[in-house]
């Protein structure tokens, strides 16, 4: 019998339909590897293998009696620990919402379970979302299945959906959720040979996602490939009149219209995303990219997107400064963690229970986003930041005049060592160079396998659309994974 | 601009963070480093552009007035809404006491 | 202009005053949720996760709330902007869960407008006064916090949380105790009219944040102190009044006012700094990024207006000039809306009773509810809304009296009998027998019957002794147990004597 954790979304949903197998076998098989690997990966902060079986169960039981199973029928997932679940421990890999149990779904959690999917557990990740290697997370790092080769060191699975990606890499996921604020779900995928997408702003229901940044945060699946990324992202996506940034507008079938054909299809390449210094390994996938993208029948353009060297930086104040005050509410009043000092009075204990329960990099964020809000700095820092960020809306907006679609690397760098960047936040950030952008403009854009480094390591190449135009990136995307045919995985170490 | 002790004592208060003073010394050095780097947008000339207010083109939906039409974003739910309190009395959250 | 100065011990001082008004607007669910806004419930009770600020939860705004906020701009003939934005105001607080409050600094919903506060010259008005009114905004009420239920904690109730308010920012362009006084009056009166707020301000659904600074006349602006949640019209009077001679007083020893906020105590009608809210405020307003711009189209604004009651002041304006009542009437009766909705009722009611065009009997309907009915409630110890005599049950008695059916004493014994019965006006006037005689036949008959008797009077009437006419007339009620109707009676009798 075939292992069943080999198989992705598509494969399972088929297969538990056409009954090759039973959905509470595939439960069991993935509940399997969670339990497995979790000592070493650390993937998981809280595991619910009977949440999958119980899933798993009400499928079969569906099946037996001709109903329809849904979209993700039988498809067991991970769940990334910012989504609220029901009665499930939501920590948003913070302290500060330890044994917090909310009494509501998120949305698009919702949206899966309706869809068939059953929940593995919820995934660890940066502390509120707020990294790039989950080495924020209150819960611990969680370590990548992926080594150099030759080497034992431990690697970062990316963030801040670490959790994510190194379940669905290292095979305890077929598929899981990922958020995305600043490239937390491209740049994970990147780094562990996973594909993610990250629809236009406002396809997925942002209600009951722990907020980071509300103008940015966008969810989106992350799976092992263009396909499976189609039929999770139709599950979670849709209009939501709970959120008012929801877009009211049908979810297309993008698994139905998946197309590698490009011909007729204009791809651009920003000159300006080709860096002093980069990683000529880098900028052989790129070429290797267009060369792969042409051969689909693509025609491949230069172009230009002017203020790319603005992006990071205006990401730096808009996310902060709205996250200093989406955070403001974790205050040891209502839930989670309250830290009340002998004799302390009401403000007091607000500071000494965000002390306690926010990590270095959720306060470093929390102190620069509350710095350039403050009387006489906001229009400096915060109204200069979204001005740029207009800019950089409207460059992309003007090479979409041009081209249909963006090819640029989804990181500047393969997977780095866990430890390697964690004393300096800057050389961190940097990390977002080029996931950055498209997530400032509110843009659909992916990251998909495209090949290993000299060191063994997965590479990323990233498709950024235009707003709405997920099918366009999904086909663009199928187009380099026919070709790149990436088949490496992690070397079961664990 | 950069930020000194005193400074990002006074930040801390207003984000109600309690710092040390060995957490506030180390602190400046690197909200300095961040803030000098993303001050380089103040060399993007912006004069005649407008700030972003929403990032796909889209205005701001209405609700009917009605309640408790979606148990989601009604009230009626006391438990609920007190289940994860640290504390909870005679249906309260309870605080320090505030003197005003 | 205001006469209103102090009288301190270097000189005379001015007072500037201007107040931001807090409106609960009326509503069934909150500004941002579907929770119920009703007023008294067990705590905590309509609380809906995002007033809890549970994480992840999103706001959509109230359409009713924006459409309410309208519709009071237009009231005050304001600038309505088609484009607002909401923004966060940070601070931390245990009343507030999110940790900001929504509301809209940079971009509200109403720009400028204005209202008109009439003369009162004993209160010191001597004339009408405009009122410039800055802005209107639309943001959330906090929660509650109960400081003696417990010797060491304070109890949290968010039921408030999220409820939606007007507020209401005027210019500083009150100079006297009274004229804040009669703002907030006026205010509250289009509020109520347009049915915006319900304007109960013991339930705190209006309270008003009082600046105030006092200068020497002529002089530059003063500092200004804020006085919060002032909830009763006396007692923004009072609280200027006490906060104006503190600032006099501490100026007049060489001292210093402090802007700050302070608090208004009604036991002692003084006002003390507030502790709490003393450190520095940076609220570190910015756009709520869950929000989006609020577009206001032609319709929904259209639709606003067209939903626009009478105001208050065209509605005075009408029944002095189209009814006839007196100005003293007209604002009596136009004071509150429920009073003028009541009386167009009972107008209308008697108008259709009697057969005759509003305008004939208005004036009579007007004097019948202010002297005769508010009296008798005010005896009673019960209002308007209250009253045991509907407005139909009023207009049938009117008409009655209109069409000569009773007199207009019998009337007032109907009334009494009504308060305390409840009974049709006719079956009272039957069965108490207060019809009237109105038979001309009838009646000329008793008058010969008594112009006969009274031979010798008739004479001297005739010969110029007119005051005696009075006494032919008590003498015919009298021989007609009072039921004669004495316009009938009046006429007969002059024709008789000639």
């Amino acid at each position: 019998m075939t292992d069943l954790t080999e198989l992705g979304v598509a494969q399972i949903r088929d297969g538990v339909k056409a009954g090759d197998f039973t959905a509470v076998e595939v439960a069991e098989a993935f509940n399997a590897n969670v339990a497995a690997a979790q000592e070493a990966l650390n993937a998981f902060i809280v595991a619910t293998p009977e949440m999958a079986l119980d899933a798993a169960k009400a499928t079969d039981a569906k099946r037996a009696k001709g109903e329809d199973l849904g979209k993700m029928g039988g498809v067991p997932i991970g769940m990334k620990d910012l989504f609220a679940t029901f009665d499930v421990q939501t920590t948003a890999a913070s302290h500060i919402l330890e044994g917090f149990k909310p009494q509501y779904e998120s949305t698009v959690s919702q949206n899966l379970w309706n869809a068939g999917a059953g929940m593995l557990g919820k995934l660890n990740l940066d502390q509120f979302a707020m990294g790039s290697s989950n080495e924020t997370s209150y819960f611990g790092n969680v370590i990548s299945p992926w080594r150099k080769a030759g080497s034992n060191a431990q690697l970062a699975p990316g963030g801040s959906s670490g959790g994510s990606s190194a379940a669905v890499a290292a095979r305890l996921a077929p598929a899981a959720t990922g958020t995305d604020t600043g490239g937390s779900i491209r740049q994970p995928a990147a780094f562990t040979g996973t594909t993610g997408i990250k629809p236009t702003y406002g396809r997925c229901s942002r209600w009951g996602v722990v907020a980071f940044a509300s103008s940015l945060d966008q969810a989106g699946p992350m799976a092992r490939d263009t396909r499976d990324c189609a039929i999770m992202l139709e599950a979670m996506a849709g209009f939501d009149p709970k959120d008012a940034t929801s877009l009211d507008m049908p979810v297309p079938n993008w698994e139905e219209l998946l197309s590698a054909d490009l011909s007729g299809k204009t791809v651009g390449i920003p000159r300006e995303y080709r860096m002093d210094g980069m990683d000529a390994e880098i900028v052989a996938l790129w070429d290797q990219g267009v060369a792969w993208l042409k051969d689909a029948g693509a025609k491949v353009i230069d172009i230009s997107l002017p203020h790319t060297k603005y992006a990071l930086p205006t990401y730096y104040i808009i996310a902060p400064a709205e996250a200093s005050s989406n955070l403001a509410r974790y205050d040891g009043v209502r839930y989670g963690l309250r830290d009340l000092p002998e004799g302390a009075n009401l403000q007091d204990m607000y500071a000494a229970t965000r002390a306690a329960g926010f990590g270095d990099e959720v306060k470093r964020r929390i102190l620069i986003g509350t710095y350039v809000l403050s009387a006489g700095f906001y229009d400096a820092y915060y109204t200069q930041a979204q001005k740029v960020r207009t800019l950089i809306s409207q460059d992309f907006q003007k090479a979409f005049e041009e081209c249909d679609v963006i090819l640029a690397p989804t990181t500047p760098t393969p997977a780095f060592a866990l430890g390697e960047n964690v004393d300096d936040p800057l050389s961190m950030y940097l990390n977002d160079v080029f996931s950055v952008p498209a997530s400032l403009a509110g843009l659909p854009a992916m990251s998909v396998p495209a090949g290993l480094s000299k060191d063994g390591l997965p590479l990323g190449l990233q498709i950024i659309g235009k707003a709405f135009d997920e099918q366009g990136v999904l086909n663009a995307g199928l187009a380099l994974e026919q070709r790149a045919q990436f088949t490496a995985k992690p070397e079961k170490w664990w | 601009m950069s930020v000194d002790t005193a400074t990002v004592a006074k930040i801390a208060s207003l984000a109600r963070i309690k710092v040390t003073e060995g957490e506030l010394e180390a602190m400046v050095p690197e909200l300095n480093g961040i803030l000098n780097w993303v001050e380089q947008l103040g060399e993007v000339d912006t004069s005649n552009v407008e700030p972003m207010t929403a990032v796909i083109p889209n205005t701001l939906r209405l609700r009917e007035d009605v309640v408790d039409a979606d148990p989601l974003t009604g009230g009626g739910k006391r438990e609920e809404v007190l289940a994860n309190a640290p504390v909870a009395e005679h249906g309260f959250f309870g605080v320090p006491k505030v003197i005003e | 202009m205001s006469t209103y100065r102090i009288q301190g011990a270097t000189g005379e001082w001015e007072v500037v005053i201007g107040l931001e008004v807090h409106a609960q607007v009326s509503s069934q669910a909150k500004l941002f949720s579907g929770a119920a806004t009703e007023f008294g419930a067990e705590p905590n009770t309509q609380v809906a996760l995002i007033d809890a600020a549970m994480p992840g939860m999103l706001p959509v705004p109230n359409k009713e709330c924006i459409r309410q906020a309208v519709r009071t701009g237009m009231a005050i003939n304001a600038q309505i902007n088609k484009y607002s934005r909401f923004d966060r105001k940070n601070y931390f607080y245990a009343d507030l869960p999110q940790g900001y409050q929504i509301s809209q600094l940079y971009h509200p919903i109403v720009g400028e407008g204005q209202l008109v506060i009439e003369a009162d010259e004993k209160a010191g008005i001597p004339e009408d006064k405009v009122i410039g009114i800055e802005r209107i905004h639309v943001e959330q009420d906090a929660g509650k916090l109960m400081h003696d239920q417990h010797p060491t904690m304070s109890y949290v109730d968010l039921n408030r949380v999220g409820v939606a308010l007007m507020e209401i920012v005027s210019r500083p362009d009150m100079t006297s105790p009274a004229e804040a006084g009669a703002y907030v009056s006026k205010l509250r009166q289009i509020l109520r009219y347009v049915g915006s707020c319900d304007g109960n301000m013991d339930q705190g659904s209006m309270r008003a944040d009082v600046n105030v600074s006092v200068r020497k006349p002529g002089e530059e602006l003063g500092t200004r102190t804020e006085t919060k949640n002032v909830n009763s019209v006396r007692f923004v009077m009072q609280a200027i009044e006490h906060e104006a001679m503190r600032q006099v007083d501490v100026l007049e020893a060489g001292g210093k006012i402090v802007q700050e906020t302070r608090l208004f105590d009604p036991n002692t009608g003084s006002t003390r700094s507030m502790r709490s809210k003393e450190d520095a405020h940076d609220y570190r307003y910015f756009p709520d990024p869950d929000l989006l711009p609020l577009i206001l189209e032609d319709d929904f604004l259209e639709d606003c207006r067209n939903s626009l009651p009478e105001l208050p002041d065209a509605k005075k304006a009408r029944y002095e000039n189209e009814l006839g009542l007196s100005a003293y009437n007209a604002q009596v009766l136009t004071a509150d809306v429920d009073t003028a909705k009541w009386f167009e009722r009972l107008l209308a009611e008697t108008a259709k009773a009697s057969g005759k065009a509003p305008a004939e009997v208005s004036k009579q309907a007007a004097n019948w509810l202010i002297s005769e009915l508010f009296g008798a409630l005010n005896k009673l110890g019960t209002s308007l809304e209250e009253s045991p005599v509907t407005p139909e049950k009023g207009g049938d008695l009117l008409a009655l009296i209109a069409k000569g059916t009773i007199s207009g004493s019998a009337g007032k014994q109907v009334l009494e009998i009504m308060l305390d019965t409840g009974d049709e006006a006719e079956t009272i006037v039957e069965r108490e027998g207060l019809k009237q005689e109105s038979d001309t036949g009838a009646i000329e008959a008793e008058i010969d019957k008594v112009l006969e008797a009274n031979a010798d009077k008739v004479e001297q009437y005739k010969g110029g002794k007119v005051a005696l006419f009075g006494f032919f007339v008590g003498q015919t009620m009298k021989a007609m147990k009072g039921k004669g109707n004495p316009q009938v009676v009046n006429e007969i009798l002059k024709a008789k004597l000639g």
